[in-house]
């Protein structure tokens, strides 16, 4: 009896362990959980509102919000998973109040291909990265992420950037996983067409 | 396969979780198709890219000065059961 508890416990994530204590009052686990995820968080964050104010104030939300409906974490799902899920419905709701006019939704602007159709079949150069100066790079690569419709980025950024599995990212998004397959796809596709531009061969074209 | 269904594939192939028959199927279009084999490159290394430049990082100081924050605030709220 006593070996399968300690089996049992062997298997549970240390999450869960975490998020157990918090449930009990301690907030030294909640302070552990923050410093595990908060930089993840805030990356996510930055990714769809594209704006570092709106992300630091999504960190606090997010976790505040964790605390308090932490009674309605089944653990069914990753404790992370479901953090990422607040943190992005909290994005996509600042996301909204800064554009008054227009809805933002997971849905918005994936209705259309254009973009994601490559029309630019240049070679890049093998370490694109090292054409530019670290700031310059990054200025690239935020103004690329910008362009994208934020149903896009935002998969792209939980997929690519945080590292989420296909399904992990369809239920921290509530979507399916052949919808944030089909986005991920477009999403990739219109980054590489953008991108292609900075990074491709000098007058070494073989077709455009 | 046409360049249509080989873009369809790409997201499996990449994560690997294509089955043998149609890999092999997918390499041999690659083969044949010089626009599909550079948008598959360099979609590849779109991602890594991303991956080895992340351009937004929280700041230590910043970090901290939210978690206390966020840990102030908590404070406040009843203990639970």
């Amino acid at each position: 009896m006593a070996i399968t508890t300690i089996q049992d416990a062997d298997a549970i994530h240390p999450d869960i362990l975490l998020v157990e204590r918090v449930k009990q009052g301690d907030l030294t686990a909640f302070e552990q959980l923050m410093k595990q995820y908060d930089r993840q968080i805030f990356r996510i964050a930055q990714h769809i509102t594209q704006n570092r104010e709106d992300a630091e104030d999504i960190v606090q939300d997010t976790f505040l919000k964790a605390y308090t409906k932490l009674d309605q974490f089944q653990g069914n799902s990753k404790f992370y998973t479901w953090l990422v899920r607040i943190a992005v419905n909290e994005s996509l709701m600042r996301l909204r109040k800064r554009r008054s006019s227009k809805t933002v939704s997971m849905d918005e602007d994936v209705q259309t291909d254009e973009g994601s159709i490559p029309r630019d079949f240049a070679d890049w150069t093998p370490n694109p990265e090292q054409q530019y100066r670290q700031s310059e790079l990054a200025e690239i690569l935020r103004r690329t992420v910008q362009g994208l419709p934020p149903g896009f980025r935002t998969v792209f950024a939980l997929r690519d950037i945080d590292g989420l599995s296909t399904e992990e990212t369809a239920e921290a998004l509530g979507l399916s996983v052949p919808a944030v397959k089909s986005r991920l796809l477009r999403a990739r596709l219109q980054l590489r067409e953008r991108l292609s531009r900075y990074f491709r061969i000098p007058n070494g074209e073989q077709q455009a | 396969m046409n360049c249509t269904e080989f873009l369809g594939q790409l997201t499996d192939y990449f994560d690997e979780k294509t089955a043998t028959e149609l890999r092999a199927e997918l390499e041999q279009h690659m083969a044949e198709c010089a626009h599909c084999t550079v948008t598959l490159n360099t979609t590849r290394q779109t991602i890594e890219v991303y991956r080895n430049n992340e351009p937004y990082e929280l700041p230590e100081g910043l970090r901290d000065r939210l978690r206390q924050a966020v840990l102030a605030k908590c404070a406040t709220i009843p203990k639970r059961k």
